[in-house]
């Protein structure tokens, strides 16, 4: 080992770590975390079924908004301006890339994915493999800075999934029903709005970019607000990970009718 | 005889330490335009002001706009028991608010008030809320300040001359073991390298010594490792004169447990922002022990007590707040009644004065520190705290106004220099001791070389003495034991601790005396192992030098003072003795050893002597001090 | 109370050098720098270590317990079992001098090449006004103690000796974000703190913020702010048309 720890003048240590601690167990939880979920979206994304459970009124989360002209009857919630393309391109391109793209830029998925997948470093004093390093100076890493337009657009897409939510309180028999999918929707929209509200980016575009809090009071209290669950943003990302894959996969049982949704009324 | 490598640099002042006072002087001396240079024992930025917390004194009036110099100056003067050097406290009650001010164009973050002015906060002694803060790591932030001003200084010369280091030059993991003389004027010190051990010669017409204090004698002490009492010595060594060696301050709060962290500090912003002492009984004991000197000026009852947090002009403030001195021995006598706490001393109460929020909020690093170091929540718990050597009163006797000892081109500030806080020492005026005097120290050394005619010269023969000096500890005695420094060190801290420490008496003094001797003569025989680089067996047998010969100033001048008085209690002299009041104790090097004289100071400036009542007045002056006060003489 | 505990302690310097073994007492409520003290005293007189405050307040007893970088005068002995062998070795980023004692000249080095604080030059001593909650940023970042344990365990430097030269550290970086957000300081900062010291090496992995005794959010609240605002300069393509349609300069309220 001739570079980093191994670089002449530095103390001559033999082993990489001494660290006695299970440091191993962040990277491989979290590593095997995300090639699931990468996994099952793309499964998911590819088999361009199952998205939609008509009685119900439940839209997935990964197909909405669902606006292509090929969309089911009843799944688009927004009309379908976007012209039928080829099959096997999925309807949910779009919304694949925007969840993609805000998760792969965010600062905590950066984090988990450089140290659980590229080992950059794997924890904390323990030597990285690779022999050079850049950083995010150079592409395609470079784009990570671009975060806040993936920001902007889950911020809508959030405001979409609330919509979706509320019409997930639709009844059987026409009217106003609730179902065990309804909470779980509800659940998910929660989830993914502290995600997203707690984002970094979004904490700097609401006051951290202001040298002066004291002139802008309103901003300040917004700021003070993500600021309160910034710390945790970790956490949502994690947590709405989770609840992103089990509402998509009860959506699709019930939508296959694998399940019957459980009705609490109506 | 060892061949001698030594590396050589010529500077026009040398500021040896970098803690606030030498990083001001070195600040000033370079804004004057002299290549200047700072001598550290540790890393740049470590020096022991970082552990400075509750504040710096300041009277800015920004939070009561009653407060001015007048008020701080009396003050001081009360607190140190009227034998301060009055134009000293003087000069510093004037100077705090522009030299804190000075440090917010230098960076600095003070806590704000709600108009956006500099916060001040209530401290033991003050009158008003004086002290200049940053929650409870004011030190740091003073400390942190002056360093990123001198890398400031040097990006200036940076861009002027292609060298950070062309005008201004920080050496730090460097030791100076002696100063150098050119007939009775400094030429240069002798230093050492910590890391390699090799042996550096500074010359440089004016020295400012910034060392701090002699905390490491002691064994319970809030000081660390370096404060060896080097400046001190140095000093001795070179001629100069020690005053007020007799006065050692034990600061009331210091942790008593886990032992290995017995002695670390426990900020006096704590009962500033509400903590109060209590025994064993559950009993705010302090009420009994307020001193005839402060009868009426604070509160006799806890009601009047809690009122004055919120309420400061129709209540007075709690005895919680007495100055350190009392405050110490109050403690101490709780302790000695039976009324300790479990570890042996007194609890101090937040956690049920204050909500959990407000004390994490307000004191960071005490809750950080209890909690990490021993395991207590202080917003739930009491702490348990007891007295701890925190500063020396005594330093090099200088003149107020420059900064200059008596010795020509030798000049102290900080903690190092004698005579501005009397017999004790109010919390918060030391950050504000640095920054006043440590910039008169770097304008006085300016001014003495420009007034020079002819540079200071250093003969061979005294580094070729010095170099021989520092090497010694590895040589094994020729006949004998050698010694251990660690065991001589700690033999050494346990006497003064146990004799010469809070409280003394003239057996016990007298004992440590005796002990100082033998440990003296053992000393001659230490020997280290090893080689010279980052050594510290060696490292500690040179400054086992420097503790000796200023526990030495201690002790003898503890002996002669027959009264007590701040700092200095005397068990066999219990009372304030208003003929002591005006007497200074001088020490110099003598022989191997310290000589004591008694010297009497300079009558305070009439204009100054009329801030005070004379009732206060005769508390403390003799009868005949007084005579020609004019409310006596008119009356 | 008290017990044997065993220990492993890197001695050497740069030419060389192992761990060594030593079987010292352990007191209840020590640290490992009690330890490391009570070696010397006994068995290592020459054991090389830095230290001054002992109390978490001056950052030089900074060192590799367990292979993680910690101060040791904040490691409590009774997080550890008994029968424990504890590994100490020096901060493996920076040059060893002796035993547990490094170089550590090239964060000083760093230091210098951070533009000092820009004064407002209208106002004189004592004109200062800046509000509380202006100031409470980078008061966070003034916390820091300077014991350099985020620069060592920064895998930027710690695995890649190369990028030292183009990388100031998460310790200087947050010293740019200090004075950014210091309400005011005049200078312009954002350009610089990519192009020079190299933010754009960051990959937030957080280990600075893990190992700071300070506790202070290193990535959250200065590295990550710092890098959204070289967005706004740099890599932001809205706000760049903006200012160039508009002529505002840039994000300054």
């Amino acid at each position: 080992m001739k570079a980093g720890v191994g670089a002449p003048d530095r103390a001559q240590i033999s082993e990489r770590t001494y660290r006695t601690d299970r440091w191993w167990a962040y990277p491989l939880s979290t590593g095997g975390i995300l090639l699931f979920f990468t996994a099952y979206a793309l499964v998911r994304y590819f088999m361009n079924n199952y998205y939609w459970a008509p009685e119900e009124h439940y839209l997935t989360p990964l197909y909405s908004p669902c606006v292509n002209a090929a969309c089911v009857p009843g799944s688009s919630h927004f009309g379908t301006f976007i012209p039928s393309y080829a099959s096997w391109i999925p309807l949910g391109i779009i919304t694949f890339l925007v969840l993609l793209g805000f998760r792969a830029t965010c600062y905590y998925y950066r984090k988990a994915a450089y140290r659980s997948l590229m080992f950059s470093p794997a924890a904390c004093a323990v030597p990285e493999p690779a022999k050079k390093y850049s950083g995010e100076n150079k592409f395609p890493y470079v784009v990570t800075n671009g975060h806040r337009y993936f920001f902007y657009a889950a911020l809508i897409f959030a405001c979409i999934n609330i919509y979706d939510a509320v019409l997930a309180f639709h009844g059987k028999n026409g009217g106003i029903g609730m179902g065990l999918g309804t909470v779980i929707i509800l659940i998910n929209v929660v989830a993914l709005v502290a995600y997203t509200l707690s984002c970094h980016a979004c904490r700097h575009i609401i006051g951290g970019k202001l040298k002066h809090f004291s002139k802008h009071p309103l901003r300040y209290r917004y700021w003070q607000f993500v600021s309160k669950l910034n710390p945790r943003h970790g956490q949502f990302a994690m947590i709405s990970l989770f609840t992103v894959i089990i509402t998509d996969a009860y959506i699709m049982a019930v939508s296959a009718d694998w399940i019957t949704d459980l009705r609490i009324f109506n | 005889m060892v061949q001698v490598q030594v590396e050589r640099f010529d500077y026009d002042v040398i500021v040896i330490g970098a803690g606030g006072a030498g990083l001001r002087a070195a600040i000033e001396a370079r804004q004057q335009g002299k290549k200047t240079a700072i001598i550290s024992k540790s890393l740049f930025g470590k020096a022991h002001t970082v552990m400075a917390e509750g504040g710096c004194a300041a009277s800015m009036g920004n939070v009561n706009e009653k407060d001015n110099w007048q008020v701080h100056f009396r003050d001081t003067m009360r607190g140190g028991k009227f034998l301060n050097n009055w134009r000293m406290a003087e000069l510093h009650a004037k100077e705090a608010p522009e030299r804190v001010w000075e440090l917010e164009t230098y960076g600095a973050l003070f806590d704000r008030t709600k108009d956006g002015k500099i916060s001040q906060r209530n401290f033991g002694g003050h009158t008003y809320p004086r002290l200049a803060h940053v929650g409870d790591r004011t030190g740091l932030e003073m400390i942190r300040t002056m360093q990123q001003k001198i890398v400031s200084l040097q990006q200036e010369d940076f861009a002027e001359t292609g060298d950070y280091e062309s005008h201004l030059k920080v050496f730090s993991e460097c030791t100076v073991t002696e100063l150098i003389k050119d007939g009775d004027r400094i030429a240069g010190a002798f230093a050492y390298w910590r890391d390699s051990g090799k042996f550096v010669l500074f010359s440089a017409p004016a020295i400012v010594l910034a060392t701090g204090g002699i905390g490491k004698s002691f064994k319970v002490t809030s000081n660390s490792w370096e404060y060896t009492g080097d400046g001190h010595a140095l000093a001795l060594r070179a001629g100069a004169t020690l005053i007020n060696m007799e006065f050692v301050q034990f600061h009331p709060t210091g942790m008593v447990w886990p032992p290995s962290v017995k002695g670390i500090l426990v900020t006096e912003g704590v009962r500033g922002d509400g903590g109060v002492l209590k025994n064993s009984d559950g009993k705010r004991f302090m009420f009994e022990y307020i001193p005839d000197v402060f009868k009426g000026q604070y509160a006799e009852t806890e009601q009047e007590a809690d009122g004055w947090y919120a309420d400061q002009d129709n209540n007075r403030r709690t005895p919680d707040l007495l100055p350190r001195d009392e405050v110490a021995r109050a403690i101490n006598s709780e302790v000695k009644a039976g009324r300790g706490s479990p570890h042996g001393g007194v609890f101090l109460d937040i956690a049920s004065r204050l909500p959990a929020e407000e004390i994490r909020r307000r004191l960071p690093s005490m809750y950080h520190q209890f909690k990490e170091l021993a395991d207590v929540d202080i917003t739930a718990q009491p702490m348990e705290v007891g007295p701890t050597c925190h500063y020396v009163m005594g330093g090099v006797e200088v003149d107020p106004d420059t900064a200059s000892s008596i010795v020509p081109g030798l000049f102290a500030a900080g903690e190092v220099a004698g005579g501005m806080h009397g017999s004790n020492r109010l919390g918060g005026n030391s950050l504000s001791d640095l920054i006043v005097f440590g910039r008169r120290a770097g304008l006085g050394a300016a001014e003495y070389i420009d007034a020079l005619e002819q540079r200071p010269k250093i003969s061979e023969s005294d580094v070729d003495g010095a170099a021989a000096r520092a090497v010694s500890p590895f040589d094994f005695p020729s006949s004998g034991q050698a010694e251990n420094p660690y065991s001589i060190h700690a033999e050494l801290q346990q006497s003064m601790n146990d004799l010469v420490g809070i409280i003394r008496k003239e057996e016990e003094v007298q004992a440590a005396l005796d002990k100082l001797a033998e440990l003296k003569e053992r000393a001659k025989l230490v020997a280290v192992e090893g080689r010279r680089e980052f050594n510290p067996g060696w490292h500690l047998a040179i400054d086992l030098r420097n503790m000796l010969l200023v526990s030495e100033c201690v002790a003898k001048a503890a002996l002669l003072r027959t009264e007590s008085r701040g700092g200095h209690t005397r068990d066999d002299f219990p009372g304030m003795d208003s003929k002591w009041r005006n007497t200074l104790l001088v020490c110099e090097a003598y022989d191997d050893g310290a000589r004591v004289t008694p010297k009497e100071q300079v009558p305070m400036r009439e204009d100054l002597l009329e801030l005070f009542e004379l009732s206060e007045l005769e508390k403390y002056y003799t009868d005949g001090e007084l005579a020609d006060h004019p409310q006596r003489s008119g009356s | 109370m008290s017990y044997k505990g065993n220990f492993k302690v890197w001695r050497g310097d740069a030419d060389g050098g192992d761990l060594e073994d030593y079987v010292v007492e352990v007191n209840e409520g020590e640290v490992i720098l009690d330890i490391i003290h009570r070696l010397q005293a006994t068995q290592a007189p020459d054991l090389a270590v830095r230290w001054n405050c002992k109390a978490g307040k001056c950052g030089s007893c900074s060192a590799e317990i367990n292979g993680m970088p910690r101060l040791m005068c904040m490691t409590r002995m009774s997080v550890f079992s008994e029968s424990e062998t504890i590994t100490v070795t020096p901060l493996r980023t920076f040059p060893v001098i002796r035993d547990l004692v490094t170089d550590v000249s090239f964060n000083y080095e760093k230091a210098r090449e951070i533009p000092s604080f820009a004064p407002p030059k209208n106002l004189g001593l004592g004109e200062y006004r800046m509000k509380q909650q202006d100031v409470e940023r980078s008061q966070e970042f003034r916390k820091c103690i300077e014991c350099f344990l985020c620069q060592n365990t920064c895998h930027v430097i710690r695995d890649h000796e190369e990028n030292k030269e183009n990388f100031a550290g998460p310790r200087y970086l947050m010293r740019i974000a200090e004075l950014e957000m210091h309400p005011l300081d005049e200078a312009d900062r954002e350009r610089a703190a990519q192009e020079e010291h190299g933010l754009g090496y960051c990959n937030i992995t957080k280990c600075c913020t893990e190992v700071c005794p300070e506790h202070i959010k290193i990535t959250d609240n200065a590295l990550i702010p710092m890098k959204e605002r070289v967005v706004d300069r740099k890599y932001d393509p809205v706000v760049w048309l903006g200012n160039k349609l508009f002529r505002r300069s840039g994000s300054r309220h």
